[in-house]
């Protein structure tokens, strides 16, 4: 899995969400060799974990299971998953990066059969799942997972447990011997896709989020509608387990905030508008949606999105920025605030409150080797002083999936520019 | 001045212009997004007392609503409990701005004449800086009798046995009445106050003046 020969013309990808995926693929289907590097067990990020998007409300199994169809043919792409860049060296068209790649315990020959987690007892935090349930510490990382393979959590390395799913296993797929590894990757261009990282909401202290059970957030939310998911597509609070039918979502929650992220996330608007239509799913009788905005910001040309919206009786808009949140005796978040449209102050209780949480890129605060430029939000700007290190989709801004392709394509074709210059050179 | 800039002058909002130079922290008032959280973090229940919210003052500064905001008794009811500061996404000194422009409408004599808080900020003012020391007794009288003698009367009598208890634990002196103590350099802190007021004259002609 980790041998591999890399180049001066080799593109090396870091991340492989939607836009690392894309930036590779665009990259290798014209020829050049790709490196792609992923920290997780599997491909995908984090629109793998949305139950659907927007637009057309399509599943994301659809646009992922195509580009994964094209990897799995691609033998230009080495897929390097649990790994993780830990530094880079040298210029433009010389790069050697060093990356980290912690054990799977589980090789190539794993059918994804499900033995080995039907014998192991151990039960771990399942984060493809927002940590909202468990998974057996034996595990596929989702139901679409690319590669198909299962992995052990390194909690039951040496224990009664990793023995029992050695002993499962009918294909001698399990190697508890695997260490973790440190290699050295050669490199023309590098193309930086780490996406972003929902912004942590118990910051925002006023609205509650870790105090408060059903106080929870947009990307959880997903989770809770998505039939993989913790309820098994049911939207039920976390705080009883009770439905959860009078839904508030509060947008700019982080974003737009001095105190929290400068910028506008862009996405969250949308989010919340897509995820009325999942009240109105699971609950066509009695669902009902209340989006609590300081402007609506349908981007771009959703604007009849929005306008569809509206016009559904069970979506209430209440133009006001809350200010803060309480629980009251049943375990209902209330919300606070004054309607600025007749400046009328509200205390409303929903049986589930969703903070439309901002996108924060997963860079900032990294030292990303190399010194990156990055703007006030730590976003990588597409600035010379990069040299050839690109920044592809949500590590470059605030993006929807359908803006990170277009963007992580652009950054393939800068690299594929940089390593023609290069191949030229050499030739 | 072109014929397009002459028009547009016309209807160009001059309060907003105005707040800006003449209150203190007023320049920011253009920062306002409309998001409600002042508001809605505000502990005094503004459908009463507090006839404006504070983005819907400067709502009305934007709108060109001057008389109306300036005789406005709202932004005398803003306790300074910093929360809209805290909480305001765009990091405005909210609280800072509604003393700036109760301060402004009050030079102009424009502030609603009775309004208590107004009312005794201008009693404490004139209290301690008569002496250089606060004279409890004589603020708290004043203050009972601002809505007239029988009032002041009624007022007194409800607060009885609060005085008494006051007296008996020495925290209170009637015969403060009868002039009450002072600083030692009365006369130094009135010249010091002259100084501070010819300075802030001399700062707002400057302003005024560009």
């Amino acid at each position: 899995m980790t041998e591999h020969v890399a180049t001066n013309e080799t593109i090396l990808v870091v991340g492989g969400g939607i836009s690392g995926m894309t930036a590779a693929l665009e990259a290798a289907e014209t020829g050049k060799n790709v490196v792609l590097v992923e920290k997780n067990p599997a491909l995908g990020g984090r629109t793998s974990q949305l139950y659907r998007y927007f637009p057309k409300l399509c599943h994301p199994i659809c646009g992922l299971e195509i580009n994964q169809r094209r990897l799995k043919g691609n033998p230009r792409i080495r897929l390097l998953t649990l790994a993780e860049v830990t530094g880079i060296e040298g210029g433009t068209g010389n790069y050697t990066a060093t990356i980290k790649v912690r054990p799977r315990y589980v090789n190539e020959n794993c059918t994804a059969c499900g033995d080995c987690s039907r014998a192991v007892e151990t039960m771990v935090d399942d984060p493809f799942n927002y940590n909202l349930g468990q998974h057996k510490a034996a595990f596929l990382p989702n139901a679409m997972a690319y590669p198909q393979r299962y992995v052990l959590d390194p909690a039951i390395i040496g224990t009664a447990d990793a023995d029992r799913a050695k002993a499962a296993c009918k294909y001698g797929a399990i190697d508890l011997d695997m260490r973790e590894e440190t290699i050295q990757v050669k490199a023309g261009a590098v193309v930086w896709a780490t996406g972003w990282q929902p912004y942590d909401a118990a910051k925002i202290q006023p609205y509650g989020y870790g105090r408060f059970k059903n106080v929870i957030t947009s990307v959880e939310f997903e989770r809770l509608a998505d039939i993989h998911g913790p309820t098994g597509g049911k939207i039920l609070r976390p705080g009883d387990g009770k439905e959860a039918k009078n839904i508030a979502f509060i947008q700019c929650a982080g974003s737009r905030d001095e105190n929290h992220l400068r910028h506008c996330s862009r996405i969250c608007c949308m989010a919340s508008l897509k995820q009325t239509h999942y009240v109105r799913e699971k609950y066509p009788e009695g669902g009902k949606s209340t989006i609590y905005y300081i402007d609506i910001r349908a981007i771009d040309r959703f604007e009849d999105f929005y306008q569809k919206v509206q016009a559904d009786p069970s979506v209430s808009f209440i133009k006001s920025k809350v200010a803060k949140i309480t629980e009251d005796e049943h375990g209902n978040p209330v919300c606070h605030g004054v309607d600025t449209e007749g400046y009328k102050r509200y205390t409303t209780p929903h049986d589930l409150v969703v903070l439309a949480v901002g996108m924060e890129p997963s860079v900032k605060g990294i030292n990303i080797p190399g010194h990156i430029v990055a703007d006030s939000s730590g976003f990588i700007e597409a600035d010379p002083a990069n040299g050839a290190v690109f920044g592809a989709g949500c590590a470059s801004n605030a993006l929807d999936v359908n803006r990170a392709v277009q963007s992580a394509t652009a950054a393939a074709l800068r690299a594929i520019q940089v390593v023609n210059k290069v191949a030229k050179a050499e030739a | 001045m072109s014929a397009n800039t002459a028009v547009a002058e016309k209807y160009r909002n001059n309060f907003l212009k105005e707040i800006e130079e003449q209150v203190e922290m007023g320049d920011w008032v253009k920062m306002c997004m409309q998001c409600g959280v002042c508001s809605g973090s505000c502990p005094t229940n503004f459908q009463s007392a507090w006839e404006h919210p504070p983005q819907e003052l400067f709502m009305m500064i934007r709108a060109g609503k001057r008389e109306e905001v300036l005789t406005s008794s709202s932004m005398w009811n803003c306790t300074s409990c910093y929360n809209c500061i805290v909480r305001c996404p765009r990091k405005l000194p909210i609280t800072h701005i509604m003393h700036g422009i109760a301060e402004y409408a009050h030079r102009l004599g424009m502030a609603p004449k009775m309004q208590p808080t107004r009312f005794f900020s201008g009693l404490f003012w004139k209290n301690c800086t008569h002496t250089g020391r606060v004279n409890e007794l004589k603020l708290s009288m004043g203050l009972y009798f601002k809505d007239g003698f029988v009032q002041g009367i009624k007022n007194g009598m409800a607060m009885q046995s609060v005085a008494l208890g006051l007296v008996k634990a020495k925290r209170l002196n009637v015969m403060e009445l009868f002039g009450g103590h002072k600083c030692k350099d009365q006369k130094g802190v009135h010249a010091m106050l002259k100084k501070a007021y010819e300075i802030e004259r001399g700062r707002k002609t400057a302003k005024i003046a560009g």
